[in-house]
């Protein structure tokens, strides 16, 4: 996408009923919405007992990552603010109740009700001032603060977004943290620009034993997670570090042709990248005949 | 579960319940998610809630002894998941502000002056 979507109007006016189709018909969006919501839900930790859960899902839209939450076989709540998705989210008759409210209002749900949470790439609208009477910072704090309310104990609420700035990302963990959670921010493939997805983890009340936020998804596991331990005192929170993830510029490669060592650097670096590279073996970048 | 957000709200749980039309979805019996969700349900307002949508069965009382019998898991199953409200609204039990029903789903936005 040129631009971001945030950019250009608000998310009522933004998914109308043309977009909100265009959407759920486009075979990439309902791919990539199912991995993320997949890999949210794994994040989630919830326990492995057979009992269904109800949870929440923030920002449903049309109900494609609902639909992960039913085959896990849990049940949902889904909200969302433009009206277009929700109708689209009828037809496609998903299994949760859906309401149409918006998250920064504040979620109008008791307390203790949910025990857990996720939203997919949702969070990031909240940082717009649509209408003149919004302020963003009000409506984060009413959406955190409900939140934290609605969730049981030591449930956890799991939000993949894209944050448009290093700024927004400490905005939004900011006001997390005021509401009481703890966690912190996962990033798969941190090295790859296009695979690189942001997850916020955030836990309600005391951590439990292995509440540990986990690490992120890259090639040989590496330990991709920007661990802000976000504890209740902290005012001075430590700064998000994702920057370091940033591909360094590479040095100059020796002019003199491309030999064995820039080859294997190349291979460790699409592996990295997370695609899929043969095994490096004597024949990598063995001197051919020159009539190859 | 859904309470009134307007601020200043103070006791804006339950809300009331203007059914106009009701529909009743199938879902499967799991004895394990009711259990789980026994504790959570606040169990005064599930009958009000339930016999304005037009369905009297549950007894008006419960303990937590209750659950381990089938028949009043399966009458809880049928209030809690099976009635769904198609038509009508919610409304503030304080304010009397009514949330339109429509299709299933509840409008809960919030006017900018109620926020």
């Amino acid at each position: 996408m040129a631009s971001r979507p945030e950019l250009q109007a608000p998310p009522d006016i933004f998914y109308d009923d043309a977009e909100a189709r265009k959407y759920t018909s486009s075979s990439r969006i309902i791919e990539i919405q199912a991995e993320l919501s997949e890999r949210a839900l794994e994040l989630l930790a919830l326990p492995d007992d057979g009992v269904p859960r109800l949870l929440l899902d923030i920002g449903c839209g049309s109900g494609l990552s609902g639909e992960s939450i039913s085959d896990h076989g849990h049940q949902w709540i889904g909200l969302d603010i433009s009206h277009s998705m929700l109708s689209v989210a009828l037809e496609r008759d998903v299994e949760g109740d859906l309401i149409h409210s918006d998250m920064g209002q504040g979620l109008a749900l008791r307390s203790g009700v949910i025990d857990g949470a996720i939203s997919i790439s949702a969070v990031q609208w909240l940082c717009n001032a649509d209408k003149s009477s919004d302020e963003p910072r009000l409506r984060l704090k009413a959406f955190f603060e409900s939140l934290y309310r609605c969730l049981g104990r030591g449930a956890r609420a799991v939000f993949q977004f894209y944050p448009e700035n290093l700024a927004q990302r400490e905005l939004i963990l900011g006001f997390a943290m005021r509401a009481g959670f703890a966690g912190g921010v996962v990033v798969d493939y941190p090295h790859s620009t296009k695979r690189r997805k942001e997850f916020l983890v955030l836990t309600c009340g005391p951590p439990s034993l292995g509440a540990a936020v986990p690490n992120g998804k890259g090639e040989n596991a590496d330990s991709c997670s920007d661990n802000d331990e976000l504890s209740g005192d902290d005012e001075n929170q430590t700064v998000c570090i994702s920057d370091r993830h940033r591909p360094r510029k590479r040095q100059k490669t020796n002019k003199k042709g491309k030999g064995r060592q820039w080859v294997l650097k190349k291979k460790e670096q699409m592996r990295r990248k997370g695609n899929a590279v043969p095994p490096d073996t004597k024949y990598t970048a063995r001197k051919r005949k020159a009539r190859f | 579960m859904l309470s009134c957000n307007i601020k200043g709200v103070t006791n804006g749980f339950p809300l009331r319940i203007e059914a106009e039309k009701v529909v009743e979805k199938q879902v499967d019996f799991n004895a394990d998610f009711l259990k789980n969700m026994f504790p959570k349900i606040e169990w005064k307002a599930l009958v009000a809630a339930a016999k304005s949508m037009g369905y009297t069965d549950l007894p008006d009382q419960a303990e937590s002894s209750m659950i381990d019998s089938e028949e009043f898991l399966k009458k809880f199953h049928h209030a809690l998941l099976q009635l769904h409200l198609e038509e009508g609204a919610l409304i503030c039990p304080e304010t009397g502000r009514r949330f339109p029903v429509n299709k299933g789903i509840p409008n809960m936005l919030l006017h900018e002056d109620e926020v």
